[in-house]
């Protein structure tokens, strides 16, 4: 997982409010058997509208969507955060995101910040009046910034060290490395091996 | 080859100087970082087990990081969910199922992982084929990309299904941070009269304690009637464990465990079997540990149970009737039961024993050893199947098809106007083409009877394989007590008909 520090990039105004994971990604995505590739996924029923907002070539290649509350509400599917992620995204700022999609990002190197609703609506007129414009999300001092507006967001300290460190569950588990090579040292000869290969 | 002692432990913590349970102790032994502020516990893995539907994300995500497997030697692989049962030497028709079988195919080879593919000898369900090699033991842990992996515990070790995520992980780190959980005692005493069995226990467990009453606790299943189960029995009881919302369950290993383990491919040999029994016999829960919780159940008045409802707490003894919800005082629970039976096309106070059926599934990883083929077939032998009940036997692994064609219980079964079929989930989840048709009624011996999971529209009640065995012959949800001249071996004089 990579590090994130500072992201700057295109940003979306988005503005709808209870964005489900049915709607990120449909569940006819739910069989394909990759982590990554999920990209033409997302938001997959609203992007056969052409003025569908991910549609205009000014949002092309854009790396921070500002939603508005409950984002990621619904199923539990970790697809939701690939497709995001595959996509391009690398930060989505909302007043509110579901618990297991908020969990889900943190684990997988997406940043989920959340600003109160106010802010959405003030970021969202500032993208809106100049429709393409970077956005900077600096996850070292926690803030948004749009043109001359900058305002902080909010993110647990845990996510954010995690973030900052690029650390994925498993990265984390590794920093214990030695003590899992200590351990299996101590285990007794008992116990079950599948290879080599003993039949019956 | 070092040995260890009974007395020396894997443990590279503390262990607390207090009575301990089962579950207690095979935690104890495996914490590889004790976890500070409520942060979970690092615990090692002994024994992997991959299917071709949860694991291929995990195989990809390993790919990305350029992540190798950590321990393949610890992980062992089979296809079964996906896998046809007639026909087995054809392409699978289906798109997704073969893409994942060929997918795991594929992962397999790239990492290094054994592999049973369908067509191979030890192929079959995961929770089948782990046992009946002996690389599941006492006091080991056990994981797999699947909820039914409680399975395992019968033989005192600890097994929980995990999520994709956590399949990589274990790929990956042979580890999990876990927070311990809870134990609850389930206590049944008393003798089971014949006729009544391992899956009339546990579903009368979990019509008792309902679908969530495990919920954050390992079982640990005790008392006499428990002791005197063989291992299938308890593998049974164990795997529907999470039907009652709970991890795990187990039970302590004792004579029956090590004979059933002993002389198996991967059981211990020599030095190693004698030290890992005496381990093994320091698991029991200690005299004066305390549970978070306790169960407590009567096995002598016991009657062969089945469900009645969507899902396996909605179960009643084959003697009573269709409940009425009316009488059901919680408000959510009388809106769940009329669901269920308007879903299921049942009224209440009808008799359970007149509710026909159109199929009778034998099979899953709960009823499809070699035991409960035996049972199914003391009861069909030399009889005919009712008509119009349409009937699958689906042994749980190739081996078990084999041992159960070297005993001519294929030749019983086929008498009997039943399918013989190969190995795999089959209809327990209708993944592959073996599903019910809309509507249509079946006593299954698996573990869910959720709407829809034999097929879309299909109505599961679920059953023991004696009642399983009763209900094909007499076309009706039937107890093997009802039979015209019963064997003896479930023959109980003084029952009411
Ligand atoms: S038999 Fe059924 S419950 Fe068991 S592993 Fe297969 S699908 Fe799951």
């Amino acid at each position: 997982m990579d590090k994130i520090t500072v992201i700057e990039g295109v940003a979306v105004p988005f503005r709808r409010s209870n964005v489900d994971t049915d709607q990120i990604i449909p569940a006819q995505f739910l069989k394909r058997v990759t982590k990554t590739g999920f990209d033409d996924a997302l938001f997959f029923q609203w992007r056969q509208d052409p003025d569908f907002i991910l549609n205009q070539p000014a949002y092309q290649g854009a790396k921070i969507l500002i939603a508005g509350p409950d984002f990621g509400t619904g199923s539990s599917r970790e697809h939701a955060v690939w497709a995001l992620r595959d996509f391009g995204f690398r930060a989505v700022i909302s007043p509110r995101f579901a618990d297991i999609f908020r969990g889900n990002s943190g684990k997988q190197g997406l940043l989920a910040g959340t600003v109160p609703e106010e802010t959405v609506e003030k970021l969202w007129e500032l993208l809106e009046a100049q429709p393409g414009m970077n956005a900077t999300v600096d996850l070292v001092e926690k803030t948004v910034t749009v043109g001359e507006l900058t305002v902080p967001f909010e993110i647990d300290d845990y996510t954010r060290w995690r973030l900052l460190e690029g650390l994925d569950d498993i990265g984390l588990t590794l920093r214990d490395e030695a003590r899992i090579t200590e351990f299996e040292a101590t285990r007794e000869s008992w116990r079950p091996r599948t290879l080599p290969i003993r039949s019956a | 080859m070092s040995t260890a002692s009974a007395a020396e432990t894997t443990s590279a913590i503390e262990i607390p100087d207090r009575p301990r349970t089962l579950a207690e102790k095979v935690w104890d032994a495996h914490v590889v970082a004790k976890g500070e502020n409520g942060e979970p516990d690092l615990i090692y893995i002994d024994l992997h087990l991959v299917h071709e539907v949860t694991s291929p994300q995990a195989f990809d995500g390993l790919r990305q990081a350029g992540r190798p497997v950590r321990r393949p030697d610890l992980t062992i692989a089979t296809e079964d969910h996906n896998t046809p049962t007639i026909g087995i030497d054809k392409p699978i028709a289906d798109l997704t199922s073969r893409t994942q079988i060929e997918t795991l195919r594929r992962n397999a080879e790239e990492f290094g992982i054994r592999l049973h593919p369908l067509g191979d000898v030890e192929q079959g369900i995961v929770h089948v084929v782990g046992p009946q090699l002996g690389l599941t033991m006492p006091g080991i842990t056990v994981v797999c990309g699947d909820s039914h992996t409680s399975t395992h515990g019968a033989f005192g070790a600890m097994a929980f299904g995990i999520g994709t995520s956590e399949v990589e992980h274990v790929l990956a780190t042979q580890t999990l941070p876990l927070k311990p959980f809870k134990t609850m005692a389930i206590t049944v005493e008393g003798e089971l009269r014949p006729g009544v069995t391992a899956k009339d226990i546990i579903l009368a467990v979990i019509a008792k304690i309902g679908t969530g009453g495990g919920q954050g606790y390992v079982l640990e299943y005790r008392g006499s009637a428990i002791r005197s189960l063989s291992m299938e029995g308890r593998m049974t009881i164990c795997n529907m464990s999470i039907e009652a919302g709970a991890r795990a369950g187990m039970v302590a290993p004792d004579e029956t465990t090590f004979e059933y383990v002993k002389g198996r491919p991967h059981a211990p040999q020599g030095e190693d079997w004698d030290a890992a029994v005496a381990y093994w016999k320091t698991l029991a829960t200690d005299e004066g540990a305390v549970f978070d919780a306790e169960v407590f159940l009567d096995a002598n008045e016991l009657e062969p149970f089945v469900t009645w409802g969507t899902n396996p707490g909605q179960g009643v003894s084959l003697s009573e009737t269709v409940p009425d919800p009316a009488t059901i005082a919680d408000h959510n629970e009388r809106a769940a039961a009329e669901r269920a039976l308007e879903y299921m096309d049942l009224t209440p106070g009808t008799p359970m024993k007149e509710i026909a059926v159109d199929a009778v599934f034998m099979g899953s990883c709960t009823n499809s050893r070699i035991e409960d083929l035996r049972a199914f077939a003391s009861i069909i032998k030399g009889r005919k199947k009712a008509d119009n009940v349409r009937v699958m036997v689906v042994p749980g692994s190739a081996r078990v098809r084999l041992q159960a064609e070297a005993e001519g219980i294929d030749k019983i079964v086929e008498e009997f106007g039943a399918e013989w079929r190969f190995a795999g989930c089959s209809m327990c989840l209708g993944m592959n083409p073996d599903q019910l048709a809309p509507g249509e009624r079946c006593a299954s011996t698996s573990n869910r009877n959720f709407e829809g999971r034999q097929g879309k529209g299909g109505r599961t009640h679920l059953v023991s394989p004696l009642v399983a065995a009763a209900t094909a012959i007499r076309g009706t949800l039937s107890s093997p007590w009802d039979l015209e001249n019963a064997p003896d071996s479930v023959r109980v004089e003084e029952v009411a008909r």
